[in-house]
């Protein structure tokens, strides 16, 4: 084998490692409340930097990313819920083992997945011919008519919701691990996607969609990408959402939680992925830490979004990203005396 | 066919309310180009307005002791009306003024004494009501100070801001206003569902069959006076030539003279007048239950009728608001009435996919 495979396959072993030792040292000793936030905290982390894919890198106007999570959560909890029992024979795939669980999640988060991603496919296409909040007010739409058919659906418990899925991302502790693998995989994929060749005809689209054209990229063929693979991990952080609080019922997939989610795209810097992430455990965190306000809640959010819309428009990284280079390169300037570009 | 014209006369009306609401988002997106998401919840706050006038306010006579009362009780009904128009119009004034503006504009040295009243706010309910000595004496004395010491603040802020063209920036902020309009509500008039009885006498004429009542048709016409109305302004005045302006180039009706931020504010004001007018009508005469969270539907399903007649389009939002009432009724009145909030946007799909623009937009070419 090349040694370039070699070496990747250690380093995926050794952070697979790392993340299972984390998981099962880590994860049992945290109050079950702190981890039921942290584990929030990482789905909608997840959930952000996969629409700051759509919205951020490429540049379009997708508000409706909570339909993409209802597709995601309800695939998966489908499987396991209304399939799994019919097949559940299968030696690999019995519940209750480590293996099975496991195999039994992956099986869940692939097809949840998938349907999102074909939910994706099917809302990118419009936007090939609308722009800007035409598409916008076209993707919300599609998030609440998926609501409104997932509550009208009795096959998946109509406005009860569907109970009772088994828990199969907090069996044997391995719940930070599923959420970490996730955060880590829509990370990777997007920072890639930046520093790609491929990834420069999104950011080409982004930032003049004519000219873009004009370049000879694909813009069609971007613009669907962008959506789909957006869309495939929202239903994936959709699938982990069901199978950890082991109930959904529409209402958690309504238009409240998409814009939630649009504002932490744009509060963290639209385009920046440290600033996805920072705003989305930002803005799932401060409601619990705020609970003691009461009533005074979410008056208290509204208005911090206000105002930090109003006194820093670029949100808080703006384009930037975090980088450990960075962070010594700024050093270096600093003590060199001149002035940071 | 009896049952299809009934339902169709449930759906002019309810389109009629979607229009008016649909009105105040198509000029605002006319001027700025803003999805103005706050603009469901001046309809909730019209309705609570329409709710206290008519149970507290005005002198209004149960109808079921005196039932002479229906022309007094008429008259106090206009004037409610009116006082949600105007204390509507005030609020998308306030909002436009401390929310949009300094999006555009940068923060002003102004906007201080905004954020010193909101901060004076919580402060001062501390120790008592705002009706009370202590309470509103410290409330004063409170905002006045904040005041005068948060100007060097947004000074400073002033300097530091970078202004962003970002359109998701604008919509952002507009649903914090809508946030803060919603769970402010939830503060100031109570979590509980308000309901208005019987202020205005009600009949029910029966055409050949068919059932109109008196608020339905009520409705139909002051929308349609509310929207004649506006058609003057916008058409005839000063005012609404400097509108037509500005939707068709900003920075052209700047440099010959006109002063945007006021017509700006003025087209927020006419825009809140109306989904106030329509938050009233709804609360008194259709016997709805008044929440906070109230005006959340009807104001997304109002956008929705403002984008498929065409955004910035004033005729499209009426056509769209009438589409979208009477194709709810249908689907009320069918089988599948669950999916009623579904076929806006279903409809709204369809459309953008043959026509981009909306029912009446015009599909402008991109210039390079």
């Amino acid at each position: 084998m090349a040694r370039w495979a070699l070496t990747r396959l250690a380093g995926i072993s050794a952070t697979l490692a790392i993340l299972y030792f984390i998981s099962v040292f880590v994860g049992p000793r945290m109050q079950e409340y702190v981890l039921n936030v942290v584990i929030l905290c990482g789905i909608y982390v997840v959930l952000a930097v996969s629409l700051n894919l759509i919205n951020g890198i490429t540049g379009q106007f997708s508000i409706g990313h909570a339909g993409f999570f209802a597709v995601g959560a309800y695939t998966g909890a489908a499987w396991s819920v209304l399939w799994l029992p019919r097949i559940i024979d299968l030696p690999f795939l019995k519940l209750g083992t480590f293996v099975g669980d496991a195999t039994n999640l992956l099986i869940a988060l692939v097809l949840g997945a998938l349907a999102a991603g074909i939910a994706g496919f099917v809302v990118g296409l419009p936007s090939l011919r609308l722009r800007g909040d035409y598409l916008a007010i076209v993707t919300l739409g599609f998030g609440e008519v998926i609501r409104v058919l997932l509550l009208n659906t009795e096959a998946v418990g109509g406005a009860r919701g569907m109970s009772g899925i088994p828990a199969l991302v907090g069996s044997f502790h391995m719940e930070l691990f599923w959420v970490l693998l996730l955060v880590m995989l829509v990370i990777l994929v997007s920072r890639n996607l930046m520093r790609s060749v491929r990834g420069l005809t999104f950011l080409a689209v982004r930032e003049d969609e004519i000219a873009a054209d004009a370049m000879g990229v694909n813009t069609t063929k971007v613009k669907v990408t962008a959506f789909v693979i957006g869309s495939m991990f929202a239903g994936a952080a959709g699938v982990l959402y069901a199978h950890f609080f082991t109930g959904i019922s529409p209402d958690a997939f309504d238009m409240n939680s998409s814009i939630i989610i649009t504002t932490m795209v744009v509060l963290g810097g639209t385009g920046s992925i440290t600033g996805s992430v920072v705003a989305a455990i930002l803005l799932t965190a401060l409601p619990e830490f705020l609970r003691f306000l009461k009533d005074y809640r979410m008056v208290i959010f509204s208005m911090t979004l206000i105002i930090m819309m109003l006194t820093r428009p670029q949100g808080i990284f703006g384009h930037r990203e975090f980088s450990l280079r960075g962070l010594f390169r700024r050093k270096e300037r600093r003590r060199e005396g001149s002035a940071p570009v | 066919m009896q049952a299809l014209v009934q339902q169709l006369i449930y759906g002019i009306q309810l389109g009629s309310l979607y229009a008016l609401i649909a009105l105040g988002y198509t000029m605002v997106y006319g001027v700025l180009r803003l999805i103005n998401f706050a603009h469901g919840d001046v309809y909730m706050v019209g309705a609570y307005v329409g709710f206290y006038a008519c149970t507290k306010w005005l002198p209004f006579k149960d109808l079921t002791t005196n039932p002479s009362a229906g022309t007094a009780n008429f008259a106090f009904a206009i004037l409610a009306l009116l006082l949600a128009m105007v204390l509507c119009a005030v609020l998308g004034t306030v909002i436009e003024r401390f929310a949009y503006r300094p999006l555009r504009n940068g923060l002003q040295q102004a906007d201080a004494h905004f954020w010193g009243i909101i901060a004076a706010l919580p402060v001062a309910l501390r120790f008592g009501p705002l009706l009370s000595p202590l309470g509103g004496g410290l409330f004063i004395v409170l905002a006045v100070t904040f005041g005068f010491a948060l100007r060097p603040v947004m000074t400073w802020l002033r300097r530091r801001i970078v202004l962003s063209t970002s359109r998701l920036n604008a919509l952002i902020t507009a649903i914090g206003v809508s946030l803060l309009l919603e769970n402010g509500g939830l503060l100031v008039f109570g979590a509980d569902q308000k309901f208005i009885g019987n202020v205005v006498p009600e009949t029910n004429w029966n055409l050949v069959g068919i059932q109109i009542s008196s608020g339905q048709f009520t409705i139909f016409c002051i929308s349609l006076v509310l929207m004649a109305g506006l058609r003057y302004i916008v058409l005839y005045t000063r005012r609404g030539k400097a509108m037509r302006a500005i939707s068709h180039d900003i920075e052209a009706a700047k440099l010959m003279g006109i002063d945007t931020d006021r017509v700006i504010s003025f087209t927020f004001a006419l825009g809140a007048a109306l989904a106030g007018a329509g938050g009233m009508m709804v609360a008194t005469l259709t016997h709805v239950k008044v929440s906070p969270l109230f005006g959340l539907l009807p104001g997304l399903k109002a956008f929705v009728a403002a984008v498929l007649g065409g955004a910035g389009n004033i005729p499209g939002a009426v056509l769209g608001g009438l589409v979208m009432g009477i194709a709810e009724a249908f689907v009320a009145g069918s089988a599948y009435s669950t999916y009623k909030d579904a076929i806006a946007f279903c409809i709204l799909i369809l459309v953008l996919l043959v026509r981009p623009a909306g029912l009446l937009g015009k599909n402008v070419a991109e210039k390079v």
